[in-house]
């Protein structure tokens, strides 16, 4: 009986020839990832070890990325601890270069990687092919001591892809319909595996788009197979893969899922759940008081070529704040180069740092009791961008851009 | 005896404590606000040795270990619940917070209501009727009974 990719990278950190799902094993762990929304305690913990150690210090990785730049003197107090902590030990830290998956996918996933990261979105590592997973800081601190952790091998959720996005269609779209598809638990403790033709239609910056919503479904991990795309990927950013897996023809699968991109349309996933979602259109005419295009999920140089090319010449609707956020310090110089940031600045939009800003509704742009967002961040839970009597609609770029014009939900092609 | 706080299903970890209470320096300055979205008084309310009773999907979202962390910091005993989201499952053991997946007893309790759980034989015992437990995975009772991934870490180095 032939494996999944994630059998095969549970296999590969084992250190053993198969697993099955529902296996549990010692792994060794390749690389992990933690922000500051947890790390000071993670800290505190370590220095409470009776033998307090790290394994490994060149696994680690560190990033201050939600609350960036700090907005109180207690925010300021837990990065300080962080940041105190990283320069003591020897620790890779990052401060203000983007949103920590995206600072991550930039410069150290790589393919075949089991990757702890103590943020959920951690699964969006898939998109080159390694096994992320969201954790907390227990199990990223004894991961730091020892290396290893122990994982139970996911069942598989398997996705082909088939035919291409239309026009004005997005990853965005196509995660959010698999996920109303499937459920906000659909995929629960399973992995979702993304392959078929319709993958090579799918830039880097859709994968990435695509496996980092998987959480949103419950998923444990994403993976797609890596192909000529993600080879050229890290080639450009120059590093290599620990292991290339495929999934074999006779894997064994917990559900097989045939997805025609070809009919996918814009969508929005309605206040409180992302697996509350509807054709875009059918929101048309809801009032918004913000409109939020940034996050690991959509703030890459083509989610703002794509916002850029909607809102060139015109202007924010005079009762909206849009917030253009860039994932990640490249994405933003990246954007000054193509003159995208002067035709936000122009436009009227707030263009602020590369962070995580309102998606987690901790920092920045937080919104007040009966206000509505339009964002291309990673949920829309009750009071996920402030208070906890607002509403979130999550839509893809050009569905948020294009209602930042209108003051009200609306398509780009309804503009 | 404790206390039943019953919540409903796909309970989000971002109701169990908000994001703006995250990077506050201490599990016991965030535990004021658990639940705050969902019942703001939750916090005065609930005492040492109750229960918060769920249905499918609890603890679904962010992997924020803070909120297993304040529901064991005001003395949930523990959580009972249809089906939990992965993340917060595999936390709640790490710290030592009781997770049980209990099937039936959700359809059957209502808020307020008196709950006995007899941990090691699996069983919940209110309003007269008993509700049998699902038993947790062998490697996380053996956590569990550590008193925690951080407990059997120390003991491992002895």
């Amino acid at each position: 009986m032939g494996m999944t990719i994630a059998e095969k990278i549970v296999a590969r950190a084992a250190k053993v020839s198969e697993t099955r799902a529902g296996e549990i094993h010692t792994v060794e762990l390749d690389r992990l990832m933690s922000n500051d929304g947890t790390t000071h305690l993670t800290i505190d913990m370590y220095n409470k070890l009776k033998h307090p150690r790290i394994q490994d210090v060149s696994k680690l990785v560190w990033i201050v990325d939600h609350n960036i730049p700090s907005d109180s003197p207690k925010t300021a107090a837990s990065q300080k601890k962080m940041r105190d902590f990283a320069r003591a030990n020897g620790i890779t830290f990052y401060e203000g270069e983007g949103v920590c998956h995206q600072v991550m996918m930039e410069n150290h996933v790589c393919p075949g990687e089991l990757i702890f990261g103590a943020d959920s979105h951690t699964c969006a590592y898939g998109a080159l092919g390694a096994f992320g997973t969201g954790v907390g800081c227990t199990d990223y601190l004894y991961a730091m001591v020892t290396g290893t952790s122990w994982v139970m091998v996911p069942e598989t959720l398997r996705f082909n892809l088939h035919g291409q996005l239309p026009e004005g269609v997005y990853a965005r779209d196509l995660i959010l319909t698999i996920i109303g598809k499937i459920g906000a638990n659909g995929a629960n403790y399973k992995a979702m595996e993304f392959g078929g033709e319709g993958l090579a239609t799918l830039s880097m910056s859709d994968r990435i788009s695509v496996c980092n919503l998987c959480v949103e479904a419950g998923a444990k991990t994403a993976l797609m197979e890596v192909d000529e795309t993600a080879m050229e990927f890290l080639r450009a950013h120059d590093r290599e893969p620990k292991a290339l897996f495929t999934a074999d023809e006779d894997a064994e699968y917990a559900e097989v899922y045939d997805i025609d991109l070809t009919t996918v349309v814009p969508i929005v996933a309605k206040p409180h759940f992302v697996d509350n979602v509807v054709p875009a259109t059918e929101c048309a005419g809801t009032r918004i008081d913000e409109a939020f295009l940034g996050s690991c999920n959509n703030g890459r140089i083509e989610d703002l070529r794509v916002g850029a090319s909607i809102i060139k010449g015109k202007k924010v609707h005079p009762l909206v704040r849009f917030l253009v956020v860039p994932a990640s310090r490249s994405v933003m110089l990246q954007a000054m180069e193509e003159g995208l940031i002067d035709i936000f600045m122009e436009a009227g939009a707030i263009v602020m740092n590369p962070n995580c800003s309102v998606c987690w509704g901790s920092c920045q742009g937080v919104i007040g009791e009966g206000e509505t967002l339009i964002s291309t961040g990673t949920r829309n839970f009750k009071g996920r961008a402030g208070h906890r009597n607002s509403f979130v609609y999550l839509a893809d770029a050009a569905t948020v851009t294009a209602s930042a014009i209108k003051g009200e939900i609306t398509t780009a092609d309804n503009l | 005896m404790g206390t039943i706080f019953r919540f409903h299903t796909d309970v989000d970890t971002d109701q169990i404590i908000a994001s703006q209470y995250l990077l506050y320096p201490t599990i016991d300055e965030m535990k004021e606000h658990t639940f705050e979205s969902l019942d703001p008084e939750f916090a005065g309310k609930v005492k040492p040795g109750d229960y918060v009773v769920a249905a499918e999907n609890f603890g679904c979202g962010s992997s924020r270990e803070q909120a297993p962390a304040v529901l064991k910091a005001l003395g949930v005993k523990a959580v009972l619940a249809k089906s939990f989201a992965r993340i917060f499952y595999r936390n709640a053991i790490n710290i030592g917070l009781p997770v049980i997946v209990c099937r039936d007893l959700y359809d059957h309790v209502k808020d307020g209501d008196e709950m006995e759980l007899l941990l090691e034989e699996g069983l919940v015992r209110t309003g007269g009727n008993e509700y049998t437990c699902t038993k947790l995975p062998a490697q996380m009772q053996k956590i569990l009974d550590q008193g925690g991934l951080i407990a059997s870490l120390d003991r491992e180095v002895e």
